[in-house]
This record gives structure tokens, sequence and C-alpha cells, in this order.
């Protein structure tokens, strides 16, 4: 019996305002001191009462019109109600019957299969984040539990799919694609590790025959691209393994445990709350006025795909290094800021594409902390076209400008990495090798005109290689025919 | 005036077993009596609610807010928090800048 | 008098603390007299009237429920739950009223968390009603209606989410103004049903309440139910007559549950109108029945959601030796709440559940529009609607506390109008013979037109010369 397994996701996003949705808390709070940005309406203090982020109305709007979704003109706020130290006034003003938007897609291509599929989004909706929470142990058991506010009301815009993914594969595409669409409108920078960007995934397993949707669990605790892979592959495989011993998969929630590599049961879905929702009284039903949504539309930022086809006709990149600069966007920036002062474009991309990325691989950052910059790399790239130094000496150059944050100028000045152009220099070497190697001179005048190469060779081994090699050649030449004559 | 009744007045709407659950949900602990006199008082208060099924709604909207004069919203700019030793100020229950709750599991 | 430098602003403070001190052990109407800070902001005001720099309200003392954020002076709403919270922020209402030159003189009492119609509620104290000690002041911002009818205040802010401002200013025998949803901003006022509250004032005379409405009244970016309307000057509307208003009477009031001596009282008004040249006439709101079930729903409701937050991690009361955080939640809820409270939080509990959600939130929000389409209708044809305030005059300690429901029917007449976000006022309007218990008129406007409601309220008022002669024994 064949079967598919159905995938949907859901996304929160953190909108990447200044403010809080509610309060104008600054949202700054990343690695700042516990509850140092809060105030009396995200402690949810009494009498406090919450006023919409006119900006994250905007970035929500943003977002819904790259994803191709319906804007309800008007929509609302409802509380969710549940208890959790998290969560300050003991419920959650978020969207519900009438979200911001509905209805909207994002086609993917399959990395592999190179085919474009449309994934549907169901909706998108606007909510407050909740605060932190941090476990005390101690004698293998939880003292305590602290709660940092800083975080409780961030924007977050919750995107849910339909569960029209297929595989892993396929669920990532769709995350990264969705990630540099978010970068690109500049509404979230989209990282997983700081929890900018979080996933939960539902999963399936349909029986081709009946058609017959399975049971759905819900993954949570998915913190990297590769944890999302590897949960939805355990999780898949774990269905069909209950599947096929004749056991139900229950409809319950599980997370994703990194250390042991597999997926936990959390709650089943007989736990599962009465939220209460009801319309949030503090908040009027949000008009979305279509002169917002056109404005907002005119001053459209350029998308992943617009500038993919940009690189491939603008600066003649091919379209699988245009597909990787232009991913992550700060990626396709730095690429940008370079080519204004440097037009070997198809050099550029191979430099920012091999080099730059594997050292930032390698210290695992990211290309906003890159210790070259743009102007840095051209730099170094113009040594090379003018002979300073060599393609191959480039390449220890920049490691040594990655390392050490000085630039190309500066290191090759400082070392022996220039290329010696100094014909007298040369010159003076040249005589010395020719004084020690009389027997190969003579084989050289003698027609041998292979053996040059080895006088060459011991002209580089005298310079430690920083000899310009064809202009050695020519001196050299020259000075043997003076030798004949 | 066109009425009928739309609640079943005969339903019992919150029996005492069922309690429970809404005391768990408000997360409100009572005892034994309390249960029962609860309860009670609350079957009797949502009698007289019940007097909310008599007229024909079928097709009239929930008016949820009353004066809806135009959206605020707040522009984008941060504004200072509260001190953290002010945010902590109000309880004693609070430690290293954190505010302090038993061990969650 | 203080405008005029007849007497110090420090003097009429040092009187009233004085006068504080005499009636207040007895009629309990403050939980927390201000008396050091408002003496160092007499003095401070005095030195100003001196500098010929002389705020709107120079120095005019005034109460505050306490159910209103006042930054630095402890706000309990009458709780337990809030025993020892004090807010690092003022109310709008408040930083308004300090702008203006407005001293704060204390924190009145309520009825915990301004659910209830008699101030018995409060885990505090009982307020008495000045003119029969052995009855309730009304509610819920008893407290406050007592402060102004015993001149321990010239005037006080209250809350109305049912008639918490109307039914107490009618028990005691003052004036009681709830204007329209969004005219006042409710940013620091512990939220009770915050679809139905908003601040309003009670005081002995109309002007008071239009002076104060002046100062509070207005736009505020910290509330997003307040209104962008204009303010105009409120005091403006305290002259003229009412020749042109065209005033409905709702057939309906004239139930049998009315007291007679209320009907009559009642009837002598509609009179006192008719002589003043107003045309008056009677009108019909068919669905007014269906109000206080409506009204009742929606506020269980938001309020279970609005005291969720009382949990005890951030503020107010935390059980102690609680073994772990269910134990936390459950044993400081239970301690800091009253009954009433619970009871309400309970009930909206459920109508919020999946259970109840449809037959009883979504059917009252539904029939309320039902209630609406009434009163728009009668407001085509009329200025302004008057009703009693309430269906008997104030009633006794202890009669009611054990009967929800007979504490509900006390808002009759005053819910449909936060129903429906409308300005009201109560007016004295007469005695009960036995007893000599204050009657209270209820006079409803069309929304932000508080300008009609207070002429009227004015005119009736300097008829009413005699009625508001009478002076409660506060001996």
């Amino acid at each position: 019996m064949e079967k598919d397994t159905v995938i949907g996701l859901e996304i929160h996003i953190q909108l990447s305002t200044k403010t809080k949705l509610f309060c104008n808390c600054n949202t700054d709070y990343v690695d700042k001191e516990a509850n140092s940005h809060t105030c009396p309406v995200c402690l949810g203090l009494p009498g406090t009462l919450p006023v919409l982020n006119r900006k994250a109305v905007e970035f929500a709007l943003k977002t819904a019109i790259a994803l191709n979704c319906h804007i309800n003109e008007i929509n609302t706020f409802h509380r969710k109600n549940y208890f959790y130290p998290d969560l300050p006034k003991a419920y959650q003003i978020s969207q519900h019957d009438l979200p911001i938007a509905k209805n909207g897609f994002l086609e993917i291509t399959g990395e592999e299969s190179n085919e474009t599929r449309r994934i549907r989004i169901n909706r998108a909706h606007m909510e407050e984040d909740a605060g932190k929470l941090v476990h005390l142990e101690g004698d293998g058991n939880t003292l305590c539990s602290l709660v940092d506010y800083n975080r409780s009301g961030i924007p977050l815009l919750e995107i849910v799919t339909e569960p029209d993914l297929q595989t892993s594969e396929e669920a990532i595409v769709f995350l990264k694609g969705l990630r540099s669409i978010v970068q690109y409108l500049g509404v979230c920078d989209g990282n997983l590790e700081k929890g900018s960007m979080r996933c939960d995934a539902n999963i399936s397993i349909r029986e081709s025959d009946s058609g017959r949707l399975g049971t759905k669990t819900e993954l949570k605790n998915m913190n990297s691209f590769r944890a999302i892979r590897m949960a939805i592959d355990y999780e898949i495989l774990r269905q069909r393994r209950l599947i096929e011993q004749g056991e139900k998969v229950l409809q319950e929630t599980r997370r994703w445990d990194e250390a042991k590599g597999k997926t936990i049961f959390m709650r089943s879905k007989e736990d599962a709350e009465d939220y209460r929702y009801f319309p949030e009284p503090d908040l009027l039903p949000l008009h979305i006025e279509n002169e917002w949504v056109k404005d907002i539309k005119n001053n459209f930022p350029e998308l992943p795909e617009q500038r993919k086809k940009r690189f491939i006709t603008d600066y003649q990149l091919s379209e699988y290094d245009s597909d990787r600069l232009v991913e992550v966007k700060s990626l396709g920036d730095y690429f940008e800021r370079a080519s204004e002062n440097y037009k070997n474009y198809k050099q550029l991309a191979n430099w920012i594409l091999g080099e730059l990325l594997y050292y930032l691989g390698q210290e695992n950052k990211d290309i906003d902390d890159s210790s070259v910059s743009p102007a840095s790399l051209v730099d170094l790239l113009q040594l090379i076209d003018r002979g300073i130094i060599s393609g191959k000496m480039a390449k220890s150059v920049f490691e040594q400008m990655f390392k050490s944050g000085k630039s190309a100028s500066t290191i090759v000045k400082q070392s022996e990495f220039t290329q010696i152009s100094d014909e007298d220099e040369i010159s003076g070497i040249i005589d010395t090798v020719i004084q020690g190697n009389n027997e190969t001179v003579q084989d050289y005048l003698s027609g041998k005109e292979k053996v040059i190469h080895f006088l060459v060779g011991q002209v580089m081994k005298h310079t430690k290689g920083r000899a310009k090699p064809d202009l050695v050649l020519t001196l050299l030449k020259e000075r043997i025919d003076k030798i004949e004559t | 005036m066109k009425r009928k009744p739309v609640i079943n007045m005969n339903k019992e709407i919150i029996a005492y077993n069922n309690i429970d659950h809404i005391t768990k949900l408000a997360k409100i602990r009572l005892g034994k009596e309390e249960k029962e006199l609860f309860s009670r008082q609350i079957n009797d208060i949502l009698s007289f609610l019940r007097k909310i099924g008599e007229p024909d709604i079928e097709n009239i909207q929930p008016t949820f807010n009353i004066n809806t004069p135009s959206q605020h919203f707040h522009e984008d700019i941060a504004t200072p928090s509260l001190p953290q030793d002010v945010a902590l100020g109000m309880t004693e229950y609070h430690k290293n800048g954190y505010f302090e709750v038993p061990g969650i599991l | 008098m203080v405008k005029n430098r007849e007497i110090s602003v420090e003097q009429v403070m040092k009187d009233l603390f004085n006068h504080i001190d005499n009636v207040d052990s007895t009629l309990k109407a403050y939980l927390y007299v201000n008396k050091e800070d408002a003496l160092i902001r007499a003095k401070e005001m005095d030195q100003k009237i001196k500098n010929n720099d002389i705020p709107f309200l120079a120095g005019l003392p005034v109460a505050i429920n306490d159910n209103i954020c006042t930054e630095g002076i402890e706000t309990t709403a009458g709780s337990k739950m809030l025993k020892g919270f004090i807010p690092p922020y003022d109310a709008t209402v408040v930083k308004r009223i300090k702008e203006e030159g407005g001293i704060i003189i204390g924190k009145t009492n309520l009825d915990e968390f301004a659910i209830g119609t008699s101030t018995e509620s409060s885990a505090f104290q009982k307020t008495i009603n000045p003119w029969d000690k052995n009855r309730v002041p009304g509610g819920s911002s008893g407290g406050s209606a007592v402060a102004v009818a015993a001149d321990e205040a010239i005037v006080a802010l209250g809350t109305d989410t049912g008639g918490s401002i109307r039914i107490p200013a009618s028990f005691c025998g003052i004036s009681g103004i709830k204007p329209t949803y969004g005219r006042i901003s409710r940013y620091g006022v512990i939220a009770g049903t915050s679809s139905l509250d908003q601040v309003g004032i009670l005081g002995k005379s109309i002007k008071d309440l239009a002076i104060m409405m002046n100062v509070v009244c207005g736009y505020d970016n910290l509330d997003s139910t307040s209104a962008e309307t204009s303010i105009p000057d409120f005091l403006s509307f305290c002259q003229g007559d009412i020749k042109s208003l065209r005033i409905g009477i709702p057939q309906e009031i004239f139930s049998n549950d009315l007291d007679l001596e209320v009907k009559e009282k009642i009837t002598d008004s509609i009179n006192k109108i008719l002589q003043l040249g107003g045309i008056i006439e009677e009108t019909s709101l068919p669905n007014m029945e269906y109000a206080l079930p409506v009204y009742y729903t929606i506020a269980a409701a938001e309020t279970s959601s609005n005291l969720a937050k009382f949990d005890g991690i951030r503020y107010g009361l935390r059980a102690k030796d609680v073994r772990d955080l269910e134990e936390m939640y459950l044993n400081s809820r239970s301690e800091g709440f009253g009954s009433e409270v619970i009871r309400r939080i309970l009930l909206g509990a459920f109508i919020l559940s999946s259970e109840g959600y449809n037959d009883y939130y979504l059917k009252a929000q539904k029939v309320k529009t039902l209630i609406k389409k009434d009163f728009e209708k009668a407001f085509q044809k009329y200025d302004l609607l008057i009703t009693p305030t309430s269906l008997t005059p104030a009633f006794k300690i202890g009669e009611k506390t054990d009967n929800s429901l007979d504490l509900i029917l006390t808002e009759k007449f005053t819910s449909p109008v936060n129903l429906l976000g409308l300005p009201a006022l109560s007016i004295n309007c007469g005695f009960s013979t036995e007893g000599k218990l204050p009657i209270g008129l209820q006079i409803i406007g069309r929304s932000f037109e508080e300008n009609r409601v207070l002429k009227l309220a004015y005119n009736l008022e300097e008829s009413f010369k005699e009625i508001n002669s009478i002076k409660p024994d506060l001996s």
C-alpha cells in the first residue's frame, strides 16, 4: 500500500519593528538584562491597555502581499485565555476568526527535481510573543523557574500553510524561500537559532488508495533547518512504522529532542486547553484601507526571485551562482556593494561563494559579521588584477584578512606577498642564477628551449616565488640572448 | 412580537460535576461545600441569563463594539522601559533580575 | 473662594481632613487618606496662586475610586488580591487632574473589583449610607458617593460598568455622570468589563460635574477605545432653558417591581420638566427587558478574562508555602478573591468556554444589537430618555448579599446604558416619605451628546433647590 506524507507548517516570525506590538518598549531585547525591556503594558499591570503598532501591521501586510494572500479588509483581535507564567495578562492577544490575511501561496522549486510547486498558505495572523522561562536545576530537580518578560509583546506573524508539503526536503526549501522573502521585505531577520523565526510542523500519512488523511501529530522545538529536517524524517518513519504494525497514530503534540535525536510525547489532544477565545474588547476591529495596501505595493522591495533574474541579466552570472547569492539577502547585498567598484562579476561571485562562504562557515558567522568588507574584498581582487599578488597568494592573503580584519594592502605590504616587478632587482637575481647554472644555459643555447623553465624556477626560488613569472621569462631570455651575441 | 425560545429551557446548564472543568479553567480552588453552593448559584444565574434565548436573533449580527471611531496606532518609536528594579519591585518573589515561580518540570 | 484668595488651599485641606477624621470612622468612605501628600501639594498650590499662576482646578480636593491607579499610592480595587499594590503609574484621568491643579485627597472604597451594587463586597470595610446608617450607599463606587455626600470631598471619580456611579449617586442623594464610552480614557483603570467600563464623576452640583468633565474627557493615545471626538466646554451647557428638548420616557419602566415612591418622584420630575417647557412623551424600548441578562453575560465573560492576570507572579497576593505552580495559581487566586468575584469569574469562564460561547456570549452580543436598535429608534424622536436610576432607594446592609439575582436587579435601568455606551446622569429628584431616602432620576443622551444631558440636569437642579437643601445628619 503506497502512502504519501502530508506536512503542514506553522511558522512564527518575529516582526523586526523597533517597538513591541502593543506598547512602545524597545524590541532590542536579545542578550539584554532580564526584565529591563518592560513597561506596565507588557508586564500586564492592572489598568493597562494595548495600542497597536502601525509598523507591525505594515510588516504583516508586506508579508501577506509577498505570499499572494487575500487581505481581510476588516480583521479583529481575540483573546486566547490560558495561564502560564510567561504570559503576563493570562491571555495572549491574537487573531482568530478574522486574521489579517488568508488564502495565499508560495511557489517552491525542488533542489533536485527542479519542479516548481505551489504551496498554499491558509492564513497569516498577528499576535504577541510571550516572555521567556529559565529553569534553575539542583539535585536533579527544578528548584524554581525564572521569568523574563523582555520578549513579552514582541510582534509575531504566524503563517500557516495548507498540508501541501510532502517531504522534509520540501519543507526546508519552503522555509528557506520564506526566510529569504521576509529578509528581503525587511520584516524579520529569519534567524532560527535565535528564535526570530520558529517553525512547528503537522505531519500525517495519507493512504493513496483511499486518499484518507491519517491522524496528524504536531512537532515543536526545532531550532535549525537541520533539526526540522531530522525531526520530520524521524516522525514520518515513526508514523509509518506504527501503521505498518497495525497501530494507531494518536493525535498529539511531540517535541524534537535534539540530543536524543527523536520526537518525544508532550501532550495529547485530550489535554488541549479550552482557550475561550473572544473578541478583544480593548482593541477595535482593524480596518485595512485600500490606499494603505496600494501604497505598500507601490513601494514594494525587490524579492529574491526578481533579484535572481536581475543578477543573471545584469551581471551575466549563472543561474546557479545567482540562486546562491540571492538566497540570503545580506549576501546578495554584499555582492552588489562590491560590484559597484569591481566589474569582473564572475570573479567576484567566485570569491564570495568560495572563500568568503568557506571561512564564514568555518567560524559559523553570518555575512553581516564578516571581517572582510565588500570594499576590502575588492581591494584584494584589484591587487590580483594589477599583478601585485598571484591568485594563489591571494587565497593566503584572504585567510589573513578574514582572521585579522586587516586590509589586503596592509597584509601584502607587511609581508613577503608582494610580487617583485622591479626589473633591476630581478636582473640581479638572473645574473646570479646564470652564473650558477652555466651548463643549463649552454643547453638552452644549443637549442633545448624547454630548460628555460628550469632557470625561471631557479629565479622564483631565489625570490621565494615573489617575482612575476612572465617578467622573469622575458628578462631571462633577453639576458641569455645577450650571451649568444 | 415573534418569539421563539432558542435555548432548551430544561437543560441543566452547569451540573455539579461540571464545575471542576470551570474551576480548572479559571484556576480557582473550591472546597466541597463551596462547590455545591457555587454551582447552585451559578445555575440560578444561568437560568436568569437564559432569557436572552427568547428574542428572534436569527438574522441579527452581534455588536461587539459600540462606538467604532477611527483606528488608533502607536508609532514605531521606542520610549524608555521601566527600570528593572521598578518592574520587579511590586513583588517579593524575584531573583537575579527575574520573577520567580515554583519550578516547572 | 480659593481663586479669590479668601481662603488658602492649605486651610481648605486641613478643614477637610479634620472633617474626614470626624466622620469617616463611621462612614468608612475612604480606604486611604492621602493627607501628608495632599497638604504638601496644597502649600505648593497656594504658592502658585500667590504668583498668579492659577491652574483650572486650583487645588480642588478630589477623591479617587480605588480601582483607578495612582502612582505611589496603594491601589487595591477593594480586593485582598491587591493589598499593598503600589502602581508605578497614574491612570490618565489622575494625571489630568494633577496637571490641572486638582489634589488627590484619598482612595475610596468600592465593591471588590467594582463588581456589585452596594459596596458590600469590598474586602476591607463596609461603607455606610450617610442618610441611614443601616443602609448601603449603593455601588460599586459607594465610597466615592459617600465621600461627596458627606462633604469628605468636593468631587470624586468613580467607575461605571452597569450603574456603578449612578446607583450610589442616587442612593446617596448626589449627582453622578457616566459619559459616553470612549469620552474618558480607561488607561490605568483596573478593568472589570472592558467594553462597558467607563470613568465618571460624582459631585453635589451639575456644574461640579461639568468642570471635572472639562478636565478628564478627551482622547488618550494609551487607550485604543478612546474617542477622538472633539471636547466641548461642558460648563457652557449649565445654562439656558430646555424649551426645545424632546424627552422620551420608556413605558417599560413602570413595571410591578418599581417602588411606588420612586414612581411618584419620577412622576414629579416629569411634571417639573413639563413646567420647564420640555416636551415629554411615553415611548417604548421593547427589548430593554433583555438588557440585564445581556449585560450580565458580557460582564461575567470579560471579567473572568480581565481578572486572570492576577496570578500572584508580578504583583499582588501570592499564597505562601505552595508545592508547585498549579498550587500557586489556585491558592493565590482563591485567597485573593472574595466570593462574589469568584462567582463572576467562574460564570464568565463557563460563558466563554466551548460549551457556553454560542449559547450565551454570542447570543448576548446579538441581543445587544436588538436593544441598540430600540434605542436608536427612540433617539430618532427624542433628544433624551429618562428613567428612574434604580427600582428602589437604598436597601439595608446585608439585605441582598446572599442573593446575586436580587442584586442584579438594582442595575435594571442603568445597565442598558452601558451596553450601548451612552452618556447618562443620575440626579436626586426627591426623598422617600418613609425613611427620607434619596431617589435618583436617570437622564440618558445620545452618544457624545452629554450637552443635552447636562442641560436638563442643570435645569432640574435649579428647580429642585428645595430638595437639595436637605442634608444628611452626620452626627
